[in-house]
Formats: structure tokens, C-alpha cells, sequence
């Protein structure tokens, strides 16, 4: 599929532009960079509109992310249970600092303010899995667990 | 083959702590031994230290097993085809303090029903509100929502019934209801709670706000950080047009009225409701001023009702058994129940909903039950990132919007985050500042500028660089926040500030005597 394939279904629906670069994002990873002048056509905007509107939001990435992408949850509730030291020692793990990624592109850390979990925090989630009360043993488990499905 | 039914919760706090593997656990198991197992995937009751709780009807009431994982999997067969005795057994659910005490007036039904399912809805009472309202005039609808005194949950508290009336009274070719489900506060869980639990609570409260106010379409704001809630919303959506309840002919009533779910893509800032709109529509989640009110002119310049999504989840309680029975609970102009959600360092973490006037020290003492690491606990957060930040002290304190404001507290969303006493709230005042830094939309210099001075600040603060200058800078800096933001980021982000500097001074290095002159 296209970028303007993949963007076209969303022209005229409410909020249209921000679906569609989640659509986007969701097929590729992150928003290549055509996606700007693709999405400006199809929705009759100027790229600089376009633009604001993907440097407004966390979730637009315009970088390929890792494989695995490990979000940690940053907010006060997982600060309340530990969770800035959870943070510094899954950095030390991975040898990465929140926001980087791996130089062989597996691993991306984030932060992540509030996943909803904040009765079991601290929380994380790896891939589309959620983790709550989490310790670095159960980030890496659930890191080998995301890179065993999408290997096969 | 014997036959077994079990309730095990699909709500992402039990997904987090395993829930999901116990369920395929418990399938290969019961394959093994040749059981018909159905596994009937609900809420949660809001119990999470007992995530994931496992339950199975005996003798006419819910038993439960919980904190089990897929460890436990072939020991819970063993004794749910037994005789029920198990390690992990909590007996009945029903009967455990932390549930029992509650008044559960919008969770009624979450952890006990399949969320998506429109007849188990029915069978605990639900849409019996809708049934009402469907044969009330819009203006006796608006009258009773007004009478029942419910204000806003999404932390502002405004009455409610004052903007359906406005909402209502408005002339416009197409008027939108919308639901902010940008529930970004740490500590809160209540809306993703009933949007994965209970969903059709919230399509039925906006049907109704719909039919009162004249609104056709509703759309669910909903972040994206909670995928569980997207899928279940839109099962449930699916599932009640299929019944007839949304659509062109409501229930053969002749109403119109349709939902549909937006994604945010990750902006604390859109929890605004101007932000929101504006995000709505598919721009820039920039703040707008008010006026116009979004009331008047909200989504594409429409009327537009926007609710929180426990506000509208409150709504079918109150036209089903009446404004005055809702009114009954709380204290003050504080009516009705609310769901407060206890977490952080906390034993007991979950959700507890009760009328307005509980105190602090009762939902964090009696039923967190402490600090999950035993020691003292310091400090609580009410209310969000944007809340005050309180010491035991003041835990007699009843919640209730007008107490907590004359404490420079809000009650907010209803999130209670519990700090035991290893915590530095000058590195917590940093954080909001740095949070404010992360998360402002930058349409306000006071937000966008003053919350970068802020880190800088409190960092000379904390290393003793000019301490009583900058601690005057700081008051300074705050008071130009809450004067010169269009919206409670900038506006309230010196509330945790300022009531860490006021309530724990000694964390910035200010004596007590100091404290006392003041």
C-alpha cells in the first residue's frame, strides 16, 4: 500500500488527519518522510500544518523505531513505588538512556506518563504488553518474549 | 465432558499482572483433561492487589481466588472441579471489606458482567435509565440531572446541569456530545476501569445526554495509552447498534444518536476540553480561549456537551432511581458517589467508590491499608499532577470539592497517590515543573517559559544556591503561572509546587522557625 492509499480512507472523517497518520505509523513503524506532503494533498493543508501536527503529539515518530519498544512509565503514582530507580536500572540493563535506541535497532526505551496502572505500578509496557508491579526481570522477560513473536 | 464456567478480568491492571497468560494456561489445562472450560472475560472489581482474581459462581454468589497466575493454573482446575478448596481462595467476593463498604452506584456492575454484552447489561439493571429518559421531555431530563447536583468529575466540578441546559438551549443545525477519555492523570483509573468493564454505562449516559440536549453524535476522546479500553468501546459500540440503542430509532423511540471512538495520540494537554476539541479536529492540540464556551461553540463551532466519562457514567443512576435518591449521598454541594482510586505505595490499590465526605485518612489507612514497603506513610497527591500534595496531618480532611479547595487541594479525578517517607518533595515539585515543561501546549509563555525557570529554579533551591531569593523567585514565578495561563496546566501546575514548599519545607532546606514566622 501507498502512503496516499493508507491516508486516503481518513479524508473527511472527523479528526481524519490524525487517524490517518496512525494508520500510517501503525503499517511503517513511523512516518516516512513523504508522509508530510502526502497527508498535506490529501487533506488540502499546508505541509507546515501538517508538520505542527506531528511534532504536537508523543506518539508520532518521524525516526524507524526498535523492534521492541519498551515504555516506562515516568508519572508521580510509579514514582511512588519505586519507580525511578526501576527506570535507571532498566537503562543500566540495556545500556540506554530513556528515548534512545539500540544501535542494532531492537530496542527503543521511553517514557511513557501514565499507562492506568497506577495500583500496580510501577508499570511498563513492551510491544502492545502490559506490565504492572515491574522489576527489570520482568521487562527482560517480557523483551524475550516480544523478539521470540516477531522472529516467527 | 464436564462443564465449567469461570469470570477471570479482561481490564489491563489483571492483563498486567497476568491475566491473559492465566487464561491460556487455564485452556490448555482444561483441554487436557477434557473440560469444557468458558472463560467469560470481565471488568475488574477494583481490587488489584488480588489482580488477577479469578472467579467462579457457588451457591449463588461470586468465589473468589486471587492474586493466581499460570502457575496456578492445574491446582485451580483441580479444585474448581473439586471442592473448591484452593491456597489462593479469597472466598466470597462480595463479602471482602474493601468491596463491601463501597457504594457502587456506576461500578454496579463492573468485574460481574461481560462488558460487551448488551442482555448481561439488561439482566443487572442496565438501560433502565434509558427507558425513563426516552419517555421524559428533553427539559425534564436537563431539570433532573440539575436537581441531582452532579458536578463535573474531570476535576474542575462544575454542575452539571447548568451546561446541559446551555447545551440544550443553544440553536444550531447540529449540536456533539463528547467524552474526554484523555485520562492522563498518574493515579487515575476509574474511566479505563468502566470503559473496559462496563461500557455500555457510559453509551447509555451519553444516549440520554444525547436526547436531552438535542445532540445526534457523540464521540469518545479516548488516549491511546489505553488499547484494552479502544477495543472493548468499540466492540460494545457495535454490539448496541446491532440492538437498536444507537442508530437512527433508538429503542423504536423516534431518537437519533450515534458514538463513535476517537484515538488521541498521546498529549496530556488534550485532556483539556478546548485542547481536545481542537485535537477533535484533527489539529494541533492548542488551548483556545474562553469565551466562547464550548457549550456554544465547541467541536466545528457547534454546541457541544463535553463530559468526563465518569460524569456521564453517573447519569443513569440518577434518572433511573431519581435525582433526590442521588442527591442523598455526599455532603454539602458535593452529591452522589465517587470512584476514588487509591494507588502508588499503597497495600490495598485499587478503586473505591463511595459517597463524597469519606476522609483521606480513611481511604488511604483503612482501606489502602498503608504503604506497600511498611514504613510511615509522608505524603499524598490528590487529584493528578496538577494536585496538592498533603501531609497526615490533614488526612482528617473529608473529601469534598469546597473542604479540599479551602486546604489549596482538589479533589480533581478522584486519584489518591500515597508516598511512603522516603520521598523528596522538592524532587517532586521538580517534577511538576518538569512535566509542565513536557507536556504544555505553548500557546502561554507563564506555562510554556515558567515552567523551564521552574526546573532551574528548584534546582538552586535544592542545592542551596540564594535559597530565600529563589524561594521568593519561585513564589513569584507561581503566581504569574495561575495569572497568565488561558488553562489549568499553567494554572495549576504550582498547586503540587507550592503545597510541597508550604506542608514539607524542610525538604527545601527551610527551617521550621523559618515556617513559623511565616
Amino acid at each position: 500500500m501507498t502512503l496516499a492509499n493508507l491516508i486516503e480512507p481518513y479524508v473527511g472523517r472527523t479528526g481524519g488527519l490524525i487517524s490517518a497518520l496512525h494508520e500510517v505509523q501503525r503499517v511503517h513503524g513511523f512516518l516516512p518522510e513523504d508522509t508530510e506532503a502526502e497527508a498535506a494533498r490529501a487533506f488540502n493543508l499546508t505541509r507546515a500544518e501538517v508538520k505542527g501536527v506531528i511534532s504536537f503529539y508523543h506518539d508520532f515518530k518521524r525516526e524507524p523505531q526498535g523492534k521492541t519498544v519498551v515504555r516506562l512509565c515516568a508519572a508521580e503514582a510509579c514514582q511512588a513505588a519505586g519507580g525511578r530507580d526501576f527506570i535507571a536500572a532498566v537503562e543500566k540493563k540495556f545500556a540506554l538512556k530513556m528515548g534512545e535506541t539500540s544501535a542494532s535497532k531492537d530496542l527503543t526505551l521511553e517514557a511513557v506518563y501514565c499507562l492506568g496502572l497506577c495500583s500496580c505500578a510501577p508499570a511498563a509496557m513492551v510491544g502492545d504488553r502490559l506490565v504492572g508491579m515491574a522489576d527489570t526481570g520482568k521487562i527482560e522477560k517480557a523483551v524475550e518474549r516480544a523478539k521470540k513473536e516477531s522472529a516467527s | 465432558m464436564t462443564a465449567l464456567t469461570i469470570y477471570l478480568p479482561l481490564d489491563s491492571a489483571a492483563v498486567a499482572m497476568g491475566a491473559d497468560d492465566l487464561a491460556d494456561a487455564l485452556q490448555v489445562e482444561a483441554d487436557k483433561r477434557k473440560l469444557d472450560l468458558n472463560i467469560v472475560r470481565t471488568g475488574s472489581r477494583g481490587m488489584h492487589w488480588l489482580e488477577p482474581l479469578l472467579e467462579v459462581e457457588k451457591g449463588g454468589e461470586r468465589v473468589g481466588y486471587g492474586p493466581v497466575n499460570d502457575d496456578d493454573a492445574a491446582s485451580l482446575l483441580d479444585a474448581l472441579t473439586g471442592d473448591g478448596g484452593h491456597a489462593k481462595c479469597v472466598g466470597p467476593v462480595q463479602e471482602i471489606p474493601f468491596f463491601k463498604n463501597q457504594t457502587r452506584l456506576i461500578f454496579a456492575r463492573c468485574g460481574v458482567v461481560d462488558p460487551v454484552s448488551v442482555s448481561d447489561y439488561e439482566a443487572y439493571g442496565g438501560n433502565a435509565g434509558l427507558g425513563k429518559a426516552l419517555k421524559m421531555d428533553a427539559d425534564a431530563i436537563c431539570a433532573a440531572v440539575m436537581e441531582s447536583g452532579l458536578r463535573g468529575r474531570g476535576g474542575a466540578g462544575f454542575p452539571a446541569g447548568i451546561k446541559w441546559k446551555t447545551v440544550s438551549e443553544a440553536q444550531a443545525d447540529q449540536k456533539y456530545i463528547v467524552v474526554n477519555a484523555d485520562e492522563g492523570d498518574s493515579g487515575t483509573f476509574a474511566d479505563r476501569m468502566i470503559m473496559e468493564g462496563d461500557p455500555f454505562t457510559l453509551i447509555e449516559g451519553m444516549t440520554i445526554a444525547g436526547i436531552a440536549v438535542g445532540a445526534t453524535q457523540g464521540y469518545i476522546y479516548l488516549r491511546s495509552e489505553y488499547p484494552i479500553a479502544a477495543r472493548v468501546l468499540n466492540e460494545a459500540i457495535a454490539n448496541a447498534r446491532k440492538e437498536g440503542l444507537l442508530g437512527d430509532n433508538i429503542r423504536g423511540a423516534g431518537k437519533a444518536f450515534d458514538i463513535e471512538v476517537f484515538m488521541g495520540a498521546g498529549a496530556y494537554i488534550c485532556g483539556e476540553e478546548t485542547s481536545l476539541l481542537n485535537s477533535l479536529e484533527g489539529k494541533r492540540g492548542e488551548v483556545r480561549s474562553k469565551p466562547p464556551l464550548p457549550a456554544l461553540e465547541g467541536l466545528f463551532g457547534k454546541p457541544t456537551l463535553v463530559h468526563n466519562v465518569i460524569s456521564l457514567c453517573s447519569v443513569p443512576a440518577i434518572l433511573d432511581k431519581g435525582a433526590a435518591f442521588y442527591r442523598d449521598y455526599g455532603m454539602g454541594k458535593s452529591t452522589g458517589t465517587m470512584p476514588f482510586q487509591i494507588a502508588g505505595n499503597v497495600k490495598q490499590g485499587g478503586l473505591y467508590e463511595t459517597a463524597f465526605g469519606v476522609t483521606l485518612r480513611e481511604l488511604v489507612e483503612k482501606v489502602g491499608g498503608g504503604t506497600f514497603t511498611g514504613k510511615p506513610i509522608r505524603a499524598v497527591q490528590i487529584g493528578g499532577p496538577l494536585g496538592a500534595y498533603l501531609p497526615p496531618r490533614l488526612f482528617d480532611l473529608e473529601m469534598d470539592y469546597e473542604a479540599m479547595a479551602a486546604n489549596g487541594a482538589g479533589v480533581g479525578h478522584g486519584g489518591v497517590v500515597v508516598y511512603d517517607d522516603s520521598v523528596d518533595l522538592s524532587d517532586q515539585a521538580r517534577y511538576a515543573f518538569e512535566f509542565c515543561v513536557e507536556e504544555s501546549c505553548g500557546k502561554c509563555t507563564p506555562c510554556r517559559v515558567g515552567s523551564v525557570r521552574g526546573v532551574e529554579t528548584v534546582d538552586r533551591i535544592k542545592a542551596g544556591v540564594d535559597r530565600d531569593k529563589n524561594l521568593t523567585v519561585l513564589n513569584d514565578l507561581c503566581e504569574l503561572m495561575v495569572d497568565g495561563s488561558l488553562c489549568a496546566m499553567g494554572g495549576m501546575t504550582p498547586i503540587p509546587v507550592l503545597s510541597a514548599v508550604k506542608y514539607f519545607p524542610e525538604d527545601f532546606g527551610i527551617k521550621p522557625a523559618k515556617q513559623a514566622a511565616e
